[in-house]
C-alpha cells in the first residue's frame, strides 16, 4: 500500500505493508533509527513518538493509520528549544544509563511539560509509569523533568 | 514482532462501514487499536480484513442534551481525561478515564473500542453499566439500542451482531446522588484486579453499582445497591454481607486475593459516593 506522511517536517510517500507498525516504517523504511523498539506490544513505552502532537506507542499504530498525519521522532526534536533544555537536564541529572529507553522518556517528557506546564515530582511520575527504565530507578528521569520544567517556566528550579 | 498478514480498509463514513461490514463477515473493526494492535502483534488473535473506522467524524461527537449526553464511540479516552462532558456526571466519566492506562495509550484508545472488547478487566464497561448507559448500534439495515447490562454478554462477548458497529452511548442525567471508584491494580496504569463504580440514586433512581476484574464481563453488584436504597445509612458490616454476596454471583471460583481486592474497590466506591454526596 501506498502511505503518505510528514516525517519531521518532510513528506514522504512509501509503499508499506498493511500490517506494518509505525515504528517499522520509521525504522526500516526511514531508517530513523532514534525511536527505539522494546518490547513491541504497548508496554515499555520506548517507542513513543509524537503523531500529530500528541505521544503514542508507534508499535501499536499501523503505519496505515497515519496517511496524511504528521509524525515526530527524536531525530525531529534537535532545533527543538524546549526539548534540548531537557536534555540537558537528563545529562546532568544523570538521568540515562544505557539510553534504550531515553528517546520515549524525552518524547514523553515534553508532552507532560506541555499539559502540566510545572509538575510536581508526584505528578511526573504518575506520567512517565507507562515508560520503562531498567538502568535508573528513575530518580535521575524524574529529577531532570521537574528542573527542566522549572528553567522552561522561567522559575528559579527547587531544591 | 509482526502480525499475521491481513487487508486493510479505511472508511471514511458510517454508511461507507456499514456496508463494508454487510458486504464481508470477515472484517474486523479496528479504532485506537490499543487493545487489538497487541494482541495482533502477539498474535493472540488473527484478522483477514482491518476496517479503520478512526475518520468516521459522526462517531466523535459529544452531544448533551437536558436529558442525556451521547458520547460516540470514537471519543478517545484522554480528550475525556482533558475535560470532554466534564460536568455531566459530575467528573466521573474523568476520574474514570484519567485512570486507564498510559498518557500515550489513552491518546488513541476509545470508549466505545473498549466496550466492544468487553475485557473482564477494563474500566469503561464497569462504569458505563453504572450510569445505566445504553448502547448505539448501526447496520445496513439501521439502528438499534441496547442497554449496557445486555450489551455487555461475557468476557470478550458483546451482543453486537455480524455486520453492526457501535456508534457510541446515550447515558441519561439521572439524578445521580454522588458516585465512587474504587481500583485495585498491581502498578498504575496496569490492567485493574478489581474495578467498582458506585452510582448512589437520588429522587427515586436506584443506586447502581458495577465491577470489574470478574472471570466475566463487568458485572452488577444488585444486592449492595438495593441494600442502599432500602437503607442509605447501613453500616460497613451490613454493606459487607451483601457484598460478599454479590461477588459470589459476579465472580465464580474467585480467589480469597480477589475477593478481597472485590470487597474494598466495592466498599471504596461506596464510601467515596457517600462523602462526595455528603
Amino acid at each position: 500500500m501506498e502511505l503518505t506522511l510528514t516525517i519531521n517536517g518532510k513528506t514522504e510517500t512509501l509503499s508499506v505493508d498493511a500490517r506494518d507498525s509505525l515504528s517499522d516504517v520509521i525504522r526500516e523504511k526511514l531508517n530513523l533509527t532514534g525511536t527505539h523498539v522494546g518490547c513491541d506490544h504497548g508496554a515499555c513505552g520506548a517507542c513513543t513518538v509524537h503523531l500529530d502532537g500528541i505521544p503514542v506507542r508507534s508499535c501499536i499504530v499501523l503505519a496505515v493509520r497515519c496517511e496524511g498525519s504528521e509524525v515526530r521522532t527524536i531525530e525531529g526534536t534537535r532545533g527543538d528549544d524546549a526539548m534540548n533544555v531537557i536534555r540537558r537536564h537528563f545529562h546532568e541529572k544523570h538521568a540515562l544509563q544505557c539510553g534504550f529507553c531515553t528517546p520515549g522518556m524525552l518524547m514523553m517528557a515534553s508532552d507532560i511539560i506541555r499539559r502540566y506546564g510545572r509538575p510536581d515530582e508526584k505528578q511526573v511520575r504518575s506520567e512517565l509509569s507507562g515508560q520503562i527504565c531498567r538502568c535508573t530507578g528513575y530518580m535521575g528521569i524524574v529529577a531532570a523533568i521537574v528542573a527542566a520544567a522549572d528553567e522552561l517556566a522561567g522559575e528559579p528550579a527547587a531544591g | 514482532m509482526k502480525p499475521a498478514s491481513f487487508d486493510y480498509v479505511r472508511a471514511t463514513t458510517l454508511e461507507e462501514a456499514v456496508g463494508v461490514l454487510a458486504a464481508d463477515d470477515g472484517v474486523t473493526v479496528i479504532a485506537g487499536g490499543q487493545s487489538l494492535l497487541p494482541m495482533l502483534n502477539l498474535r493472540v488473535t488473527a484478522a483477514e480484513t482491518l476496517l479503520d473506522i478512526t475518520r468516521l467524524e459522526e462517531l466523535k461527537a459529544v452531544r448533551e442534551t437536558g436529558e442525556q449526553v451521547f458520547i460516540g464511540a470514537l471519543v478517545t479516552h484522554a480528550s475525556i481525561e482533558d475535560g470532554i462532558a466534564r460536568e455531566a456526571f459530575g467528573g466521573l466519566l474523568q476520574r474514570v478515564a484519567s485512570k486507564i492506562a498510559y498518557r500515550a495509550v489513552r491518546n488513541l484508545g476509545t470508549v466505545g473500542g473498549s466496550v466492544v472488547l468487553s475485557d473482564p478487566s477494563a474500566d469503561w464497561p464497569a462504569c458505563l453499566l453504572a450510569l445505566d448507559a445504553t448502547a448505539v448500534l448501526a447496520s445496513a439495515s439501521g439502528q438499534r439500542r441496547v442497554a449496557l447490562s445486555e450489551f455487555l454478554v461475557d468476557a470478550y462477548e458483546t451482543a453486537l451482531e455480524p455486520g453492526e458497529i457501535l456508534t457510541g452511548f446515550e447515558i441519561s442525567r439521572r439524578n445521580a446522588g454522588g458516585w465512587g471508584v474504587g481500583k485495585v491494580a498491581r502498578k498504575s496504569g496496569a490492567f485493574a484486579d478489581s474495578l467498582a463504580v458506585a452510582v448512589l440514586g437520588r429522587a427515586g433512581q436506584a443506586t447502581r453499582i458495577a465491577l470489574s476484574g470478574t472471570a466475566s464481563c463487568a458485572q452488577p453488584m444488585a444486592r449492595v445497591a438495593a441494600l442502599l436504597d432500602e437503607e442509605p445509612g447501613a453500616q460497613a458490616e451490613q454493606l459487607a454481607r451483601a457484598i460478599r454476596a454479590d461477588i459470589t454471583d459476579a465472580h465464580e471460583e474467585a480467589t480469597p486475593y480477589q475477593e478481597r481486592c472485590h470487597l474494598h474497590t466495592v466498599m471504596s466506591a461506596i464510601t467515596e459516593a457517600r462523602q462526595s454526596w455528603s
